[in-house]
């Protein structure tokens, strides 16, 4: 039996874990409904948005050289919410033609785990399976894991409870992309 | 193979068949990547003794090794026993491959064989081959050919391929620009760590079709990302390439006729660089731009030839800076390509720059850049929509800009009279028809 205080400090784990799951689920939504100028209010200014790649390297050199590094080598994302919202402003330009017509899109989460809790900031992981469907017979699934900063900023009224993402590293498995293309937001 | 009734270049038309047959599409493996000098890497990738890096050439694997003396070898990655892959890393350090089937090893270190590649361990050699297998005879098998060239590595697997300078031609203006830095210092650039490799449903030959001198499909194609501004500087249309506002991306294309080799723009013409936001990029690139003027007119040097352009066949660059990337279509099928995408920096690139430039390339280019995006919607939709027997029935229009060229000072090339041609196209399918029907290296040599 745990004591009233380790009970009232798992309830408020448990608490917190709930709310930062809806804070993924209610992101799913927003970027699978192409509520994109939305998601973009979830993400801070300060974001870092890395999707490394990922190498095929002797037993014992995982640590050092299984994924490029984000700030210096080459990965398939490794920008910032600038480059973020010219994605968005690309895809609604009607003239962005691998994504016109739009593919239709499904963000899958799951494995939701705090890491670190050091408020305002929360460390947290998660597996993703992102699923899109294109045009007429193309499909593509994007199967990682997900590795999040989220801080809270107080700001009322937001959807997101005032949490904005502040680091995100998408670990695709996959080496040879085998999609043709990244037009997804992750 | 008889490419009578599917190419006829003088008058631009060009069959569908040879981007969806499979015969066609033997015939190329067979006659064309077989004998044509490939890109294979960049010796920034394997500065130390031993370190390797897995490639392809066409649809074979291939290890780009350098051995315990330093010297470069490209080797076929495949077991002389039973054929398995004897390396499935991506990259590291060895001078000892194992293949891991029946445990043949294969040695790039100069002490203990003869020849870099060579079959050194053959498990129960005593006991089971009573020592009589011959090892010098079954090791990888190295290319015959191969080629540094300011630190890119170029092989063929044809002993009788001419020395690459000679395959190259003029065209070398624009590979100098490739391996040079800003200021123009050539072999003084390096590979960022990471070569993004990613499959699309199009024949291989669009890859290298769009690069080639093709201008004609920019406005149509990449609208959006003009829309938005990627490039240094800020956010206008025109920056797209670092173009100054006003100034024309481009002026000519440049076709090496017999060679193949095609750009966009011309050895005359250069943009300039462009202005940043960061005012340390705009002085470092102010100071590179002033040392390259001296450095070209000290050396003789043209003062353009950055392409976008293709050498022949299959590997397509930007000289840069903004971007200085090359790519190399491997087929997979007719119908599917794997590509390669390398980002190249100066090499004394201070850190800010450095990072300024790959953020800069990954936004740009690959799978998840926002210019190469419409690029492959575009190949992969052309080559599903013209498998169709009825669609293959019509051939593709290559029309634009015949007869409208002038000569180049440069051999064997000519430059069209307006901007948008496809003149180079038209060359680049002469010569790939040549290497395809099988015409020998002294018919395809000869006057170039």
């Amino acid at each position: 039996m745990s004591t009233g205080h380790d009970r009232d400090e798992l309830l408020d784990r448990l608490l917190l874990t709930q709310e930062l799951t809806d804070v993924l689920y209610d992101e799913a939504e927003l970027l699978d409904e192409g509520r994109w100028e939305a998601w973009l209010d979830l993400l801070a200014d300060d974001l870092s948005y890395v999707m490394p790649l990922r190498l095929n390297v002797a037993v014992g050199q995982h640590h050092a050289r299984e994924q490029t590094r984000g700030g210096e080598e080459v990965c398939w994302f490794d920008e910032g919410k600038h480059t973020l919202t010219q994605r968005v402003g690309q895809l609604r330009t009607g003239v962005h033609w691998a994504e016109e017509p739009l593919s239709r899109v499904s963000h899958l989460v799951t494995n939701v785990r705090l890491r670190r809790v050091e408020l305002p900031e929360v460390e947290l992981s998660c597996r993703f399976v992102v699923h899109r469907n294109r045009v007429a017979d193309e499909t593509d699934f994007f199967v990682g894991r997900r590795h999040d900063t989220w801080r809270r900023t107080g700001a009322d009224g937001d959807s997101a409870g005032g949490w904005k993402l502040c680091r995100r590293e998408l670990l695709l498995d996959q080496n040879v992309l085998l999609a043709k293309n990244l037009t997804l937001l992750f | 193979m008889d490419l009578t009734d599917l190419l006829d270049t003088a008058n631009g038309v060009i069959s569908r068949e040879i981007f969806v047959s499979e015969a066609v599409y033997q015939a190329e493996l067979d006659n064309l990547f077989t004998r044509a000098w490939l890109l294979v890497g960049h010796e920034s990738q394997i500065p130390e003794p031993g370190d390797f890096f897995s490639s392809r050439m066409g649809t074979e694997s291939v290890l780009l090794t350098r051995d315990s003396e330093g010297a470069i070898h490209v080797l076929l990655n495949s077991c002389r026993h039973r054929g398995m892959k004897v390396c499935r890393y991506d990259e590291g350090n060895t001078l000892n491959f194992m293949c891991p089937y029946h445990g043949w090893t294969y040695s790039t270190d100069g002490k203990l064989v003869a020849v870099a590649g060579e079959l050194l361990g053959v498990p129960h050699f005593r006991a089971g081959y009573g020592s009589r297998l011959d090892r010098s005879a079954w090791g990888l098998v190295p290319t015959p050919k191969v080629c540094n060239y300011h630190g890119l590595i170029f092989a063929s697997w044809d002993p009788d391929a001419p020395p690459f300078e000679e395959y190259l031609g003029d065209f070398h203006w624009w590979l100098d620009n490739l391996c040079s830095s800003a200021s123009g210092d050539i072999g003084q650039v390096r590979v960022v760590r990471g070569v993004q490799k990613w499959r699309i449903r199009a024949n291989w030959k669009f890859v290298s079709e769009n690069f080639l001198g093709d201008n004609y499909h920019g406005p149509p194609s990449h609208e959006s990302v003009d829309a938005v501004g990627i490039g240094p500087g800020g956010t206008s249309a025109a920056t797209r390439h670092g173009a100054a506002p006003g100034k024309p991306r481009s002026v000519a294309s440049t076709s090496f006729t017999r060679l193949g080799h095609g750009a966009t723009g011309s050895a005359r013409y250069f943009l300039g660089y462009p202005a940043f936001e960061e005012p340390e990029l705009t002085a470092y690139f102010e100071r590179a731009e002033a040392a390259r003027a001296t450095r070209f007119e000290a050396e003789g040097r043209p003062i353009g030839a950055m392409g976008p352009a293709t050498l022949f066949p299959s590997m397509s660059f930007h000289a840069g800076p903004f971007p200085r990337a090359l790519m190399v279509a491997h087929p997979v099928s007719p119908w599917e390509t794997e590509v390669w995408r390398w980002y190249l920096v100066d090499a004394d690139a201070p850190p800010e720059v450095a990072d300024w430039l790959r953020r800069y390339y990954l936004r740009y280019s690959g799978p998840g850049g926002l210019v190469e995006q419409d690029d492959m919607e575009n190949w992969d939709y052309a080559t599903e929509a013209s498998r169709g027997p009825i669609a293959r029935r019509y051939p593709y229009n290559y029309q634009l800009g015949i007869g409208m060229t002038q000569p180049s000072a440069l051999r064997g090339a000519v430059e069209s009279d307006y901007f948008m041609t496809e003149e180079n196209a038209r060359n680049f399918y002469a010569r790939w028809g040549q290497f395809v029907q099988g015409d020998s290296w002294a018919q395809m040599m000869d006057g170039v």
